[in-house]
């Protein structure tokens, strides 16, 4: 018996993963066709990578919120350790690797590590806190990470590397060095090597990793500290270790989005919009959206609020505002108590109305 | 000389900051949620201001009373509309919520006044002080700022400790159900909280715009979040602790963006935070909660 349900529920997982893989390769597949009979216009086309880069954010902040439980506020912050650390590895090799097929892979390692490491490095104290704490923690962490992108710069010469906090006349360098970072202007000239393939292979590579991280023994343990942290303690699960490892996977892809991101576009600054708050409410805007712990969920809105904004141009003044509508109607309508029990209510009634059917049958 | 101008300008933010922590350590002390649309609600008294005595010509206290009216008026109807049916649901989906509000008065804000800046002019009429000579200036609202900062911590003080509201806040904080038990009406004190912070959000406002005469729909937000800084620092739940907190945070601010640098100033202040949260995470006057199994 036992063994028998079992064997149901891990059918379910595989039946739901697959759902979702199949979901990705029809979206691939129809994008791929649109573009060899060249029936795309150019603003969607323009969309393709960045519906992309909000796909991985939203999953990846899915795994901390949905099945972590804890709120990180400071998602882009992540995404802007890794567009800068790949970024800045783009343009210093631009000249030394001249084959993007080399280049880029490295730098989306790179971008990805980098954020990983600050991931570790934020989540060492952020991570012995909890709910409203962690939240405004990592919000801070988010602001903290913008605010030095907008003051660093970095020069390179024939001496090396050049740092500074002030100026790019502060840097001292040689005649021949070269600024990369230049603070608040960021940084121009990286190479545009995002394409939809390339991301939509991250994409793939993102949902493949935290699906099978949720279905994991580590991913249990996740999901046990979410439902009950003392409970879960109380049975030998090591809290730390496993709330950092989401803690850390979640800063990776954050990362890869970033390096995407930053490869997409000529020049990269760090603002509130990209970098900032805003970016990461907009991000847990998709993960609410979708259905909190809800992978597919998550894809499918980030995909419908990339796209659809952009179609409805002249409403975009109200776009924000029907965002927190969304916030708030969505939070009001799954998790207040009454609404918990009224939808408990009519699923009984379901219940009962199909048993009743039955034993007539 | 130049430190004691700039320790004076870090007193007034700090007041500032320290008015509006103690909204949010009231909120969180007795609802138990953190309401990041506190820092909005200052946004909203602002433009009441601007609007009744700005645009319209009527006279400051005028705009004043407007602006306590309809702040506290909004502090009760985001209470009673967005936080009340999510009482007793998990912390995140509340702080999700409390996110949403905040997003939806920004946006609201910018609709209907633009994102322009609006120059905003000064509430305070009390002339700016000049010390040794003319190489100390304190402002006006400097002066009013913290005065009012002092009044307000007395006065509120006195109310939770002595009047029966504010022990039924004491209580409701301390165990909502034993509290209800005893006949104190949860419901009514949780709103008569959020009322008494958004007015205090409202004079928080004017004070800010007054001294920092630009206003945006997105001026409340980082000082809210500065405040709620203050709070954690000086102790989650405890007026005083909302008050040194502030100050402190405001005497931080303005020493960086005095002698370190101007645009680390933030990064500076969030520091502190993580620092304060990572060694002593119930802050100055907290006090340790042990967990119940």
């Amino acid at each position: 018996m036992k063994q028998g349900s079992r064997l149901s529920n891990m059918k379910k997982s595989t039946k739901t993963n697959g759902i979702t893989y199949l979901m990705l390769l029809v979206a691939f597949i129809v994008v791929q066709i649109f573009t060899a009979t060249d029936s795309m216009t150019n603003l969607i086309k323009g969309l393709l990578v960045p519906a992309c880069i909000y796909i991985i954010m939203a999953v990846s902040l899915n795994l901390t919120v949905g099945i972590l439980g804890e709120l990180s506020l400071g998602h882009a912050g992540f995404m802007c350790v890794g567009a800068f650390a790949s970024s800045f590895f783009s343009v210093c090799m631009r000249d030394v690797i001249t084959s993007e097929w080399v280049r880029f892979p490295l730098a989306i390692i790179i971008g990805g590590v980098v954020a990983a490491l600050f991931g570790f490095i934020v989540g060492i104290p952020v991570l012995r806190l909890r709910g409203d704490y962690l939240a405004i923690v990592t919000l801070a962490f988010g602001e903290i990470i913008k605010n030095l992108m907008n003051v660093l710069y970095v020069g390179l010469d024939s001496n090396g590397f050049h740092f500074s906090m002030k100026g790019t006349t502060d840097l001292g360098m040689e005649a021949d060095g070269k600024v990369i970072v230049k603070g608040a202007l960021g940084i121009t000239g990286t190479p545009r090597d995002s394409t939809f393939v390339v991301a939509f292979i991250l994409v793939v590579i993102t949902v493949f990793v935290v699906l099978n991280v949720v279905n994991s023994r580590q991913g249990r343990a996740i999901m046990s500290i979410r439902d009950n942290r003392i409970a879960a303690e109380s049975i030998g699960i090591n809290i730390t270790k496993y709330k950092l490892m989401a803690f850390v996977v979640s800063a990776f892809f954050a990362g890869i989005a970033g390096v995407l991101y930053s490869h997409n576009i000529a020049t990269l600054t760090a603002t509130t919009n990209n970098f900032g708050y805003n970016m990461s409410i907009m991000v847990l805007v998709y993960v609410v959206l979708g259905g909190i712990g809800n992978i597919r969920g998550s894809i499918i809105a980030a995909v419908i609020l990339t796209v659809l904004p952009e179609l409805l141009r002249e409403f975009s003044d109200y776009r924000m505002l029907v965002y927190s509508l969304v916030l708030i109607f969505m939070m009001l309508f799954s998790s207040s108590p009454a609404m918990v029990n009224f939808r408990e209510k009519l699923s009984l009634k379901g219940k009962n109305k199909s048993k009743k059917e039955k034993g007539v049958a | 000389m130049e430190f004691l101008q700039f320790f004076i300008s870090g007193l007034s933010l700090g007041s500032i900051y320290a008015i509006i922590a103690l909204g949010y350590t009231m909120v969180y002390g007795i609802a138990k949620m953190l309401n990041f649309a506190h820092g909005d609600v200052i946004m909203v008294g602002g433009y009441l201001v601007f609007t009744v005595s700005t645009s319209m010509g009527l006279p400051v206290w005028i705009g004043m009373t407007a602006a306590v009216v309809g702040c506290t008026a909004l502090g009760v109807l985001i209470e009673r509309f967005a936080y009340r049916p999510l009482r007793g649901a998990t912390s995140l989906a509340v702080l999700i919520t409390a996110i949403g509000v905040s997003y939806l008065l920004q946006n609201l804000a910018l609709l209907i006044f633009g994102a322009a800046p609006k120059s905003f002019t000064s509430v305070v009429s009390v002339p700016a002080l000049t010390l040794a000579g003319g190489a100390l200036t304190i402002t006006g609202e400097s002066l009013v700022t913290i005065a009012a900062c002092i009044v307000i911590m007395i006065v509120l003080t006195l109310f939770v400790n002595k009047t029966k509201p504010g022990r039924a806040m004491h209580a409701v904080s301390e165990d909502r159900g034993a509290a209800q038990l005893m006949g104190v009406n949860v419901n009514g004190t949780i709103a008569l909280t959020f009322a008494i912070g958004s007015a205090l959000a409202a004079i928080a406002g004017a004070l800010l715009c007054s001294a920092y005469p630009t206003l945006t729909p997105y001026t409340g937000a980082m000082p809210g979040i500065k405040a709620f800084v203050a709070a954690v620092f000086g102790g989650i739940g405890s007026i005083p602790g909302a008050m040194i907190g502030g100050i402190l945070l405001g005497l931080i601010e303005s020493l960086s963006k005095a002698y370190i640098s101007s645009e680390m100033a933030d990064a500076i202040v969030f520091l502190v935070l993580i620092i304060v949260l990572v060694v002593k995470p119930t802050g100055i006057f907290g006090k340790k909660i042990s967990e119940k199994v």
